[in-house]
């Protein structure tokens, strides 16, 4: 019985992420206030950033300790390096396809509970930072208050980590570890449908 | 750190300031209210603020008790000195070289002795200071707003720096780091804008 339910739950989880609205890469709204309205809703814009940012939660939220905190601080900090190269007019190449990679490989990790040595899971949340923090820094306007933005930016994208994390503390339950693995298949298929995007 | 060492810091970071471009916002209350919350509408001024508060509590009663005076004395004595010669807002390579460096020893949490963490604090201050006094050059009442600001450094580095220290289980003096974490993030977007 329960395990019907858990299964309803997942199910319910697909549809709702399926049925998520239009698909939005991460670019600055138009018009919207500069400083740190802007730099908080950035991170937010778009569903292949956030499906990055939550799953890196999510995968910490499973490692456990230290994993848990050392991959949200590896994120930020590495993504605040590729937005500075982004800033600095360094062109990177493939970030939109970096982008999609990342959904996918950080969705397979948490799909199968990958649980490597904790410098081989920074590295693979850093490098996939560095593309995220890069599109975030060539997309934004001019004219933008540069600590106002960074603020609001380095504040969203931890609070989405911290999403992943609280919503990563159910895998203490049997069903909360198949709800967990079941949002990182969520995240795998959104990575490969952004994927199509950026090649196509 | 040795005075000269400090002194040599400081007026490093003094010598490269760019025009002001900030003044005291007038809270309708008077000069020493103007100070009062003069910090807590400076985005930079805040962040450093927060960022040694943490890192002094991080460090320990003892630590935290040099920080609280030492931020304050040294932020007004850089007021002084910003106020006589007039010293422009410090340049925005200096913030974010201050916010990684502050948001770094933050994050990896080692165990600097308090008297290194004091002489930090020390630069910073006459650092920061000096950009204020140069924001109040131009007022009438500058005593008591400087005076309003030096007030509201000690208080906000005690309940800060009180806080950190009392902090007991593992997870939330992790949370203390991962803010130091966002600090340092947010001084290398800063390096990048400053580049941009």
């Amino acid at each position: 019985m329960a395990s019907a339910r858990s299964t309803q739950y997942v199910m319910a989880c697909i549809a709702l992420t399926l049925a998520w609205p239009a698909v939005v890469f991460g670019h600055v709204q138009t018009g919207s206030a500069s400083g740190i309205a802007s730099g908080l809703s950035h991170p937010v814009s778009g569903l292949d950033h956030i499906l990055a940012m939550i799953a890196v939660g999510l995968w910490g939220a499973q490692l456990g300790k230290p994993a848990v905190w050392v991959l949200p601080v590896a994120f930020p900090v590495v993504m605040a390096l590729g937005g500075m190269l982004g800033l600095m007019g360094v062109d990177l190449p493939a970030i939109e396809i970096g982008i999609a990679l990342s959904a996918i490989v950080l969705g397979i990790a948490v799909f199968v509970e990958a649980k490597p040595a904790l410098w081989i899971a920074a590295v693979i949340v850093a490098f996939f930072a560095v593309f995220h923090g890069h599109a975030h820094g060539t997309e934004l306007p001019e004219g933008t208050n540069g600590l106002l933005y960074s603020i609001g930016f380095v504040i969203a994208t931890g609070l989405l980590h911290g999403v992943g994390i609280a919503f990563g503390l159910v895998h203490q339950w049997p069903a909360g570890k198949v709800a967990l693995r079941a949002a990182g298949a969520c995240v795998c298929i959104g990575g490969v449908y952004f994927l199509y995007g950026a090649l196509a | 750190m040795k005075r000269s060492g400090i002194i040599f810091a400081a007026g490093l970071l003094l010598i490269t300031a760019s025009p002001a471009r900030a003044h005291l916002m007038n809270s309708g209350f008077g000069p020493f209210y103007d100070g009062l919350v003069h910090p807590f509408v400076t985005p930079i001024d805040l962040l450093v603020l927060i960022a040694l508060a943490l890192l002094a509590g991080l460090r320990g009663p003892a630590c935290g008790r040099s920080v609280l005076f030492a931020l304050p004395t040294a932020w007004l004595a850089g007021m002084a000195v910003g106020i006589v010669w007039t010293i422009p807002a410090v340049p925005m390579w200096t913030n974010a070289a201050v916010a990684v460096l502050l948001g770094l020893l933050v994050a990896t949490d080692r165990p600097w002795p308090p008297m290194v963490v004091a002489a930090l604090a020390v630069v910073i201050g006459i650092v920061y200071g000096a950009a204020n006094g140069g924001e109040l050059a131009d007022r009438e009442v500058r005593a008591a707003a400087a005076f309003g600001i030096a007030c509201s450094l000690f208080v906000t580095v005690a309940l800060l720096a009180a806080f950190v220290v009392s902090l007991k289980p593992d997870w939330t003096r992790l949370a203390v780091r991962v803010a130091g974490s966002w600090v340092a993030a947010i001084g290398l977007l800063l390096f990048g804008w400053t580049m941009r």
